[in-house]
């Protein structure tokens, strides 16, 4: 049977960043193909290259056998391509109706596209169970069914072939699954669905062939049936990794941190974090799961300082640091606090790694005296912090942005870990972090548990929050709705993650 | 106050709402398609400018309100290609057409017509005069009818033109593909990038359409409400076409009632000179100043929420 889509040779530079190199990879009609790779390794780019988004420098695309030129997204889509992209492409004040209809209005006036959608739309919910109220505005609904809006999007334009981009990061488990369903629909009635991915574990639980990407090249397509995450993981990075976490059991000793009753109200008076109360004790990792925005965030800010309770404490070595309200404040009690957003409160990007290396200390004596900052000395401190850590390059003076994911990570961690806290606070140690890296971050935080630090970790990713923690919580709409152990099953974490406790289930 | 009086003033509120309307509408459109428009108000004196002098020169109205279009429309086209060619600041494009315009009036009108300024005083025929709706002056006795009629008669071709405008503008962009593409582009112009439709070419209508609007403002301000340009005429009317947008939340119609607000209270000022409260004379300034004081009040947004399109005056690249 001919492809459904052949890419042959692609070739993509951004000025001096090769983003593909002769890439070739052949998609088979009616299957899922899963596209894996560390972050930039080149996987979006292809991509956006088959969508028309990016213009290939060389190299040709076969749609059902015959060569195509796709120079912009409505190319792509009258040859029956559609894209899901990561961060959604939607008008929030719209309504689901509308939102389908916009470049596909079939005439002036929008009154009869929006008649015909509505038809459309009722089709296709009982075809691939993509239930969604077409006059719905889109911004109101939960990230679920926007994506699910997203999917009516192309194929109500007519996708033969969908690309999916990273689609489960904003999902609960629960609503991962729906959409596998709806992916496997779809792929029985005849379309093809391209999957990218950095999840190893949704590659082997729902494609059918995998292409690994590293550093801009198609270093292999296997089909699903007959390959290992080991081995796909292996392909990935271009060398063996321990996916597994090493650690022995926990012995935790006193209470660091005892959270109580604590409140958080925004502007509107909306609790956001409601009456929570938990401990971290010495020698332990305590991770909070849960969907993003259920006042996971929100936790973070309060017990680092940078919002102050509406009610509650936090006891800090028996200090209650919540009234402190004052980041610097809290970091000299001797807490450390590596950021959620890495972009926008963990580092300045515009700073050379060096500044960003010392930003909150900056007042520290050692680093000058007065009004001077001695600069070789920020470089030097800066320098043996990249060397213990493994940052790559091991550059003081490069731009904080030039760094990859996983390197800030590791500047922003030595930061931290620099004046010995007895209490780290992280959230998504690894969110857009290559899994090199993810190995490295891991086994620091299992070591620093080991020398008897607290650990409180803040975690979207389910697999990050079982491995490592010794304990987890997990959060909805501001409430813990449960403590379980790290041995807990994923459906169980899941429900829970839903907001489905065991006597409603 | 008897009804005549009233009626007056009313009358005179829809002549002085229309340069407001019409900039309003200039910016709404402009807005909607996310390319904020500080320029309204040089674009508008540009215009008014062009339009008395081009009338004086011709002897014609109409060949004013071209010239004016055509004036209004290069200076949209300056600002919309610093802002989606370019990608530069909004405001500092918008801010600097101002200037420009209130320098190159004055310079040119001294250098052309040498009356500081001035344009020589057009006469009727290089003016659009207000026209007699028929049946008008059969009513002009009669007690109410005959007040109404004189509110709604004896305008001229602009404001007729201009009302018709506001519901032209509310059901273009609710029910056309023109205007749904429109709204899109001012709220995630990615959305419609990946929907295969150009960012840029619907920026540019959108800018394009805004252009000619304020190119009949000032026509209108030149041409119809008096009988040339005066230095600094528009007198802050872009800004309260602003406000007034800002006010409406970028909707046509509420956007028509604000600057009925903003007329009435310009019109009131010219009949109130010389009231009396409790025994004091107000001062005329101080009725003059209502408006701008309703600006100001309405911009520190004292009244309401008001959600403007939220890709608005950020320059769209394809990378996030």
């Amino acid at each position: 049977m001919t492809p459904a889509i052949e890419l042959i040779g692609i070739d993509k530079r951004f000025g001096a960043v090769h983003a593909n190199k002769d890439v070739t990879l052949s998609i088979a009609q009616g299957s899922i193909h899963g596209i894996i790779g560390e972050n930039g390794a080149g996987k979006s780019t292809l991509m956006s290259i088959l969508f028309g988004f990016y213009a290939a420098d060389q190299g040709e695309i076969k749609v059902k056998g015959q060569p195509v030129s796709i120079k912009s997204s409505s190319d792509a889509i009258s040859h029956g391509i559609g894209m899901v992209h990561q961060h959604f492409m939607l008008v929030d004040p719209f309504t689901v109706l509308e939102n389908v209809v916009l470049g596909a209005e079939d005439g002036k006036l929008i009154g009869p596209a929006l008649a015909k959608a509505r038809q459309e739309l009722t089709r296709l919910a009982q075809d691939y169970e993509l239930d969604v109220d077409p006059d719905a505005i889109v911004g109101d609904l939960p990230v679920g069914l926007q994506q699910r809006v997203e999917i009516l999007k192309a194929l109500f334009k007519g996708a033969e072939t969908l690309i999916l981009d990273e689609p489960t990061g904003v999902l609960t488990p629960d609503e991962a699954d729906h959409l596998f369903r709806i992916l496997g629909q779809l792929r029985d009635q005849g379309k093809t669905v391209i999957l990218i991915t950095h999840k190893l574990r949704e590659i082997m639980a729902i494609t059918d062939h995998v292409s690994v990407m590293r550093r801009g090249e198609m270093v292999a397509t296997k089909d699903t049936k007959k390959t290992s995450v080991e081995e796909l993981a292996e392909l990935m990075v271009g060398r063996r990794v321990l996916l597994r976490v090493e650690k022995g059991k926990a012995k935790p000793g006193e209470v660091v941190l005892d959270v109580k009753n604590l409140t958080w109200k925004d502007r509107k008076g909306t609790p956001r974090v409601d009456n929570v109360s938990f401990t971290v004790r010495s020698g332990e990792i305590v991770g909070i799961a849960g969907v993003s925005g259920n006042g996971q965030s929100e936790i973070l800010e309060l017990i680092s300082g940078i919002s102050r309770p509406t009610s509650g404490q936090i006891v800090f070595e028996g200090k209650d640091i919540g009234i402190l309200g004052d980041p610097r404040h809290v970091r000299e009690e001797g807490l450390a606090h590596v950021p959620e957003d890495r972009q926008h409160r963990g580092l300045i990007a515009t700073f050379d790694a060096s500044e960003s290396s010392i930003l909150g200390w900056h007042y520290d004596e050692t680093l000058g005296k007065g009004f001077r900052l001695d600069r070789q000395a920020v470089i030097s401190r800066c320098k043996a912090e990249m060397q213990e850590f493994d940052v790559r390059p091991a550059d003081p003076l490069l731009t904080s942005a030039k760094f990859s994911g996983g390197n800030q990570q590791k500047i922003i961690l030595a930061r931290e870990l620099e004046r010995d806290p007895d209490l780290l606070i992280v959230g998504q140690p690894t969110r857009g972090v290559d899994i090199g890296a993810i190995e490295f971050i891991h086994k620091r935080l299992i070591a620093l548990r080991d020398q008897g630090k607290a650990i409180l970790l803040v975690s979207v990713e389910l697999d990050e929050i079982r491995s490592l923690s010794d304990r987890i919580l997990v959060m909805f709409a501001g409430k813990i709705m449960g403590e379980r152990g790290p041995e807990a099953n994923e459906r169980e974490l899941g429900l829970l993650m839903a907001g489905v406790t065991e006597d409603a289930a | 106050m008897d009804l005549s009086l009233i009626a007056e003033v009313l009358a005179s509120t829809i002549r002085l709402s229309v340069p407001l309307v019409l900039a309003c509408l200039a910016g709404l459109w402009s807005e909607k398609s996310g390319i904020v428009d500080i320029g309204l108000e040089g674009k508008m004196l540009a215009a008014a400018f062009a339009a008395a002098a081009a009338a004086s020169y011709f002897q014609s109205a109409w060949l004013g309100l071209l010239i004016a279009i055509t004036v209004s429309l290069s200076f949209a086209l300056v600002h919309g290609y610093a802002a989606i060619n370019q990608r530069g600041n909004q405001v500092v494009s918008g801010v600097a057409i101002n200037m420009l315009a209130a320098g190159l009036a004055v310079v040119l009108g001294n250098t052309w017509f040498k009356e500081g300024g001035r344009t020589p005083a057009l006469p009727v025929d290089a003016r659009f005069m207000p026209i007699e709706l028929p049946g008008a002056r059969e009513l002009a006795g009669v007690p109410f009818l005959g007040d109404l009629a004189k509110i709604i008669s004896g305008h001229s071709i602009l404001t007729y033109l201009t009302v018709l405008l506001v519901p032209l503008t509310a059901w273009a962009l609710a029910k056309t593909r023109f205007g749904l593409r429109l709204r899109a582009v001012g709220e995630n112009p990615h959305a419609v990038d990946t929907a295969g439709i150009s960012v840029a070419r619907l920026r540019y209508q959108a800018v394009i359409i805004a252009g000619i609007l304020c190119g009949v403002a000032g026509a209108f301000m030149s041409t119809s409400l008096s009988a040339g340009f005066v230095r600094d005429m528009t007198a802050g009317r872009g800004f309260m076409a602003l406000a007034a947008l800002i006010f409406a939340s970028w909707r046509a119609w509420p956007a028509f009632y604000a600057c009925l607000l903003f007329g009435f209270l310009q019109a009131s000022g010219n009949y109130l000179q010389g009231v009396h409260i409790g025994g004091f004379e107000v001062p005329v300034q101080f009725i003059n100043l209502l408006p701008y004081l309703l600006t100001v009040v309405l911009l520190a947004g004292f009244i309401g929420k008001s959600i403007p399109p939220r890709a608005s005056g950020i320059p769209y690249t394809k990378d996030r």
